[in-house]
């Protein structure tokens, strides 16, 4: 079993409290993803669950064993928690051939010599590199390295298997390729793995469930793929797992006004005198050229319109809002929403999510992130 | 972020650290430290009176002053010459030019005492040859040029030392991104103006960096002074310290003359490294880029074949003139005898090799010396590299400004050094045996492996080791079946770096030896001075013959490593 | 009135024809793309273009000005023909402030002080750069660096401007915005640009037409528009997005069928010039396909990912390999389900690899 517990662990390097008073729990057998942006403080986890760092308070279990407990000192190294662990840059040794690389853990084990090929054979073939045992690294792409790596954390038939950005540095064929293989092997041999990457689009694809890490290392939510995106716990979640719009909206008695135009939304979600957020996606949105049926909608302008080939980007203005709307082209092009710079449009949405807005002083300086957008927009509705 | 170290193998980690600070301690640090001590420290306390007072005599102030001289004039020609030359084999069409590039690095293994020999047996003003030849066919009075002169030293170090430059200016132009001249061509510039104004500025770093290595070279550099300079006396400040040390035999006073003016060598030394960081921290510019079109090229057009005769011409005079002469003279029955077939033979090769004690020994010597420093300086660079690249521990920093001493400790302060600190006045007395040369050699080579150990050690991502780790290896496998196989490369550089150049060492030897513990430089430069030409001649041939030979070996070793 | 107009142009480099009788007529404030995957030769083409590269066969010219030209023994050097450039590597001097990376092309022209002062303000204001004049180029970002190489190309006033793939080296969330920039300087200047791309979506956002190329031979010159919606090969089709090719074989009695065994329908039949061919390719890009009870053929579901806003279907019919990309909110069918498949815009290939 390979459930693993991290209670209360803190982590700092110098001045920079990484991890403040951190926990989490992963069960046996599911296949767990930490997302974040870079610098938050996931790969920092995922070391001292291997055992590379040491946590300056709290404790983490592996199964039924204590690796590592800060106030009584206990750290097993990482070569005695009995895991696998593949890097990102591979991390295969160039000087052994790709059998010799899958062997070493079991020689270090002392098998014996017809255990080792057998074992070695089996967990190369595992993930499809049959027939290259005698290669050198240095004679195989970089898709056929990350498989070594992955052979060579399978061989010792490991409970848990850690993952750092194993993919990031394939490119996006292969990525998705391997995304699928990982999959397949996590569920074939019946391990825990935990992955660690900052792209939200793997993340989704891969994981039973996963946390999302904000850039001050703290946990903004755990859940399903589906929890994560469909219900996001707040406006970092919302934002970090795509391209997010947003429109500030506020209540005025029983409507809901974004600008001078009125929102229909369900009763209770922009009550009378807040100020809050309603996010979408680009595609969550139907864009038209005009209100045929008479149903409530938003109308704006199309600043920019791009062509990008499977689908269309159009920014579209709102009462001074910016918004990105997507549409794919054989749509457009076949129900006539194909728009040009500068056309009205109106705006139809799906899947509101509401958050609420966040303190003008609060909100990032400057830049392109979407909260400086909506701090600019409450200063000009105001 | 390595964090190999941690609480259960902290015990081990310290041993290391411990172990590679006491190397450095003692092999380096002690020398210099009592260096500065003798000189600033008399009568238990500070004074730097007698210090002003020996800077001061007019035999010092004329070293001093020679040195700077010297290698200024070397600096600035060999900068000139390097970068006219990379130039050439990198940016023209100029014919043949990658075995022009491997022709101008063929200095770099002639070690340029034995150049400097070769010119004087050429143009020493009375007995040189050219001088002869000419004095005889035109009947001049005096010799048409006169290689024992500030101007002779001066050229014949630019001779031997320009590759420093050549190598990293040539480095520069062949990774320089060819884009940067290719905008500034579309920009209206022509080939000329581009040169001028980009590629020039581009590559003044490393133009500035081999240059400054030139003058450290340059200043603490004895064979060339000592063969061409003391005839008429020209004293640079490691010949000055040999004289004082060697004539007097330890006095004090002498002692006190050579450690001041190895304490301004270490000094000046330490400046010109400083310097050269600033350079290449603050002016290295980011110019390399990924994807590369054959640079813009200039024609010589009719200039062509005249340049590489130039340049073959120069090769010629510099590389292949010196080294026939060399070994001319080393058949000659006596020196001054015209070079016709009934005046040459193998007699003194035999001689020297089989028959003469002196120079048998001096062979056994270099090379036993030469291997033995190679090895356990090798071993010593890799332990140390590995604490200052990957090592997480405390004192580390200690560890990391002793490992900057041997870059800036030039051979002569080394040898003073460990005079001062090995003949029996701290319990050791090694004085006259050859031991105290392979402590020399040590601490003088160190920066060599450290350099080349680190290198490699770079190379060895931390994940490598981790992989390791998480495979179920403990830190000693993880060093024995992951790290050492990595760098094996390395150390096998760091060998070799360090066994050729001891085979031709004079600096350090010259100022250790005993009669029976000389080395090859040694047995060349003082046969030389007693008048032994042949001889001398003869063991300096050898010399060549067995670093040619081992520098072939080299290539051919790297070659298969990289194929 | 075609502006810059190449005829004929040839390019080898030893055995391998990189450039292979190029013709194409670039108007005047155009801009003009040139998307293929690496080694088809556009970077040559350009660097012809240029100058960097003479040429083997054929002519250059710009307006009335002959660049290159083998018949005529013709060819002017990059640094008169008077062009702007922005390379990859940005390729910003690191030696020059930003203000005389951007004045140097005025300089080599040796303006009058006041004029090289003023167009390199104006060059500068234009790509937001006049705070960061005085600045090292090395302490900008990779955006920072690119702006300083398009100012110093706009700083000649230049009628085209060449582009080498500018984008690249930056982050994607700046390639887009920088993507708008060019754009609008090219409005505010009018110069035509010859932009060289790997990336199919850049070079539809960005361009009035695009040439399709592949090993030094053009593929198709047309619109973003039309060579999505009439793609001239399999190698157009393949080259813009993802792509399904299923191969197709015709069965004795001229229907066509995917596993040789069972037709397909009428309403997917190849056109008549193609039922000939073999083999035969059926295409269709994942965002064009529906599912459907009244589908044109079943097949069946072996893996399904959530991806967020797209759901990625993988599905297998006949033994081949067909791939479905809808909206998460659109119903789909489940791991192992066989369902209908609806192809909404089909496109039939002959073999052209």
């Amino acid at each position: 079993m390979a459930t693993i517990l991290v209670e209360s662990v803190s982590k700092r390097y110098g001045t920079h409290l990484v991890l403040d008073n951190f926990s989490l729990r992963i069960e046996h057998g599911e296949c767990f993803t930490l997302l974040g942006p870079s610098g938050c403080g996931k790969t920092v986890l995922l070391r001292l669950i291997a055992g590379f760092e040491t946590p300056d308070s709290g404790s983490i279990r592996i199964g039924e064993t204590v690796v590592a407990k800060a106030d009584n000192g206990v750290h097993l190294p990482p070569e005695r928690r009995g895991l696998g662990v593949v890097f990102q840059d591979y991390a295969v040794w160039p000087h052994l051939s790709v059998f010799d690389n899958v062997a070493y853990p079991l020689k270090l084990a002392g098998l014996p010599k017809q255990a080792v090929r057998d074992r070695v054979l089996e967990s190369v073939a595992l993930v499809n590199m049959t027939g290259l045992e005698n290669r050198l690294p240095s004679e195989l792409s970089g898709g056929q390295q990350q498989r070594v790596a992955l052979a060579r954390a399978l061989v010792a038939r490991p409970a848990l298997l850690l993952l750092d950005e194993p993919l990031s540095n394939l490119d996006a064929n292969l990525r998705e390729e391997m995304r699928f293989e990982i999959k397949e092997l996590q569920r074939k041999l019946d391990i825990t793995v935990l992955y660690v990457t900052h792209d939200q689009e793997i993340a989704l694809a891969l994981s039973d469930r996963l946390a999302i890490l904000d850039e001050n290392g703290t946990l903004r939510q755990t859940g399903t793929p589906l929890e994560i995106f469909e219900r996001p716990a707040d406006l970092f979640v919302f934002s970090f797992m795509g391209v997010a719009n947003l429109l500030p909206a506020r209540g005025e008695g029983d409507a809901c006004l974004v600008g001078r135009q009125s929102l229909p939304v369900q009763p209770g979600a922009c009550p009378d005198g807040a100020r809050r957020l309603a996010g979408f996606r680009p595609s969550d949105v139907r864009i038209d050229r005009e209100n045929r049926d008479d149903t409530p909608c938003l109308r704006g302008t199309v600043r920019r319109a791009s062509f990008l080939g499977p689908v269309m980007d159009y920014l579209v203005e709102v009462d001074g809002s910016t918004l990105r709307v997507s549409v794919d082209t054989h749509e457009a092009l076949d129900r006539g929403r194909v728009f040009r710079d500068g056309e009205p449009c109106v705006l139809r949405f799906h899947n509101l999510h509401w958050f609420d807005a966040p303190d003008a002083a609060k909100a990032p300086p400057a830049g392109k992130s979407p909260l400086a957008d909506v701090a600019a927009a409450k200063g000009a509705g105001a | 972020m390595s964090a190999l170290v941690k609480k259960n193998s902290l015990g081990m980690a310290h041993v290391i650290l411990g172990l590679s600070i006491a190397v450095l301690v003692i092999v380096v640090a002690v020398p210099v430290l009592l260096i500065f001590l003798n000189a600033f420290w008399a009568e238990g306390k500070f004074n730097i009176t007698d210090v002003i007072a020996v800077l001061r005599e007019p035999e010092t102030y004329q070293a001093l002053l020679n040195s700077l001289i010297i290698a200024s004039g070397t600096t600035l020609g060999s900068t000139a010459v390097g970068t006219f030359f990379a130039w050439l084999v990198t940016r023209t069409d100029l014919p043949f030019k990658k075995f022009m590039r491997g022709m101008f690095l063929v200095p770099f293994m002639l070690p340029s005492f034995i150049g400097a020999l070769a010119w004087k047996m050429l143009l020493s003003p009375r007995a040189g040859y050219i001088n002869r030849f000419f004095m005889d066919a035109f009947g001049l009075d005096g010799p048409i040029f006169n290689i024992y002169s500030y101007l002779g030293i001066v050229a014949v170090e630019v001779m031997y030392l320009f590759p420093f430059v050549f190598i990293q200016v040539c480095g520069a132009l062949e990774r320089m991104d060819p884009t940067l001249e290719e905008s500034a061509r579309i920009s209206g510039a022509g080939l000329f103006t581009i040169t001028r104004k980009i590629t020039i500025p581009l590559v003044l770093p490393s133009i500035l960096s081999g240059a400054l290595l030139i003058m450290l070279y340059s200043m603490a550099h004895f064979g060339t002074v000592a063969v061409l300079g003391i005839e008429n006396g020209i004293y640079n400040i490691p010949t000055l310290i040999y004289e004082r040390i060697h004539q007097s035999a330890g006095s004090f006073a002498s002692i006190r003359t050579g450690t001041v003016l190895a304490s301004v060598l270490v000094v000046s030394a330490a400046f010109i490294i400083w310097l050269q960081g600033k350079v290449l921290g603050r002016g290295r510019y980011q110019i390399i880029a990924g994807k590369s079109f054959r640079p813009v090229e200039l024609k010589l057009r009719a200039l062509r074949w005249p340049l590489l005769g130039f340049c073959l011409l120069y090769i010629g005079f510099t590389i292949v003139l010196p080294t026939a002469v060399i070994f001319l003279v080393g058949g000659l029955k006596t020196y001054g005898l015209p070079f016709a077939p009934e005046n040459l033979s193998l007699v003194n090769y035999r001689f020297i090799l089989f028959e003469y004690q002196v120079t048998k020994d001096a062979i056994l010597n270099s090379v036993t010396l030469g291997l033995a420093a190679a090895f356990i300086t090798m071993f010593a660079g890799v332990m140390i590299s590995y604490v200052i690249v990957k090592m997480r521990v405390r004192g580390k920093g200690i560890l990391e400004f002793l490992g900057m001493l041997p870059f800036s400790v030039p051979g002569s302060v080394i040898a003073l050094g460990v005079i001062l600190a090995w003949s029996g006045k701290y319990g050791v007395n090694l004085y006259n045996t050859v031991w105290i040369i392979l402590v020399a050699y040590i601490a003088r080579y160190m920066a060599f492996s450290l350099k080349a150990n680190s290198a490699a050690l770079e190379q060895v991502h931390d994940s490598l080791m981790e992989a390791a780790r998480a495979c179920g290896a403990s830190m000693w496998q993880t060093l024995r079946d992951i790290v050492l196989p990595l760098v094996r490369p390395g150390m096998l550089a760091a060998f070799f770096l360090i066994f050729l150049p001891s085979l031709r060492e004079l600096t350090v030897s010259i100022m250790l030896y005993a009669p029976t513990t000389r080395t090859i430089g040694v047995a060349i430069y003082t046969l030389n001075e007693d008048g032994e030409t042949v001889v001398s001649a003869a063991l300096a041939g050898i010399a060549l013959l067995l670093i040619i030979t081992g520098q072939t070996i080299i290539n051919r070793v790297s070659a298969k490593y990289q194929g | 009135m075609s502006y810059v107009r190449l005829t004929d142009v040839t390019k080898r480099f030893g055995q391998v024809t990189a450039v292979n009788s190029l013709n194409l007529a670039i108007e005047k404030g155009e801009c003009f793309s040139m998307l293929g995957p690496s080694g088809c030769g556009k970077t040559t083409t350009l660097r012809m273009v240029a100058g960097f590269e003479d040429l083997d066969e054929g002519e250059i010219s710009v307006g009335e000005r002959l660049l290159s030209s083998r018949a005529r023994n013709f060819y002017l050097p990059p640094e008169k023909r008077d062009f702007g450039m922005v390379f990859q590597a940005f390729a910003v001097w690191p030696h020059l402030s930003v203000y005389e990376n951007v004045a140097f092309p005025l300089r080599i022209r040796k303006l009058p002080a006041a004029e090289i002062a003023a167009r390199t303000r104006d060059a500068l204001t234009s790509t937001n750069l006049l705070e960061a004049a005085q600045d090292r180029p090395e302490n900008l970002s990779g955006g920072g660096k690119q702006r300083v190489a398009l100012a110093r190309a706009l700083a000649v006033n230049p009628d085209v401007m060449l582009l080498d793939e500018p984008l690249s080296s930056l982050d994607p969330h700046l390639r887009e915005e920088m993507r708008f920039e060019i754009k609008d300087l090219q409005r505010k200047y009018g110069f035509s640009i010859i932009y060289v791309t790997h990336d199919q979506s850049e070079a539809m956002a960005l361009s009035d037409r695009i040439l399709v190329m592949k090993q030094g031979v053009a593929q198709q010159v047309d619109s973003p528009l039309n060579i999505y919606n009439e793609p001239a090969n399999k190698f157009v089709f393949s080259f813009i997005g993802l792509h399904n090719f299923l191969s197709v074989s015709l069965l004795p009695d001229g229907a066509a069928s995917l596993d040789g065994q069972h037709p397909l329908p009428e309403t997917l039949a190849p056109p008549r010039e193609l039922r000939g061919a073999a083999p035969l390719s059926l295409a269709s890009r994942p965002s064009e396909i529906n599912f459907s009870t009244e589908g044109h053929f079943t097949a069946t579901v072996t893996r399904k990912s959530f991806l967020g806003e797209i759901i990625d279907y993988q599905l297998t019919s006949g033994g081949q390999d067909l791939r479905i990309q809808k909206s998460r909110r659109a119903p789909g069918p489940e791991v192992g389900e066989t369902c209908g498949v609806l192809l909404l815009r089909p496109y039939w290939f002959g073999d052209d690899a």
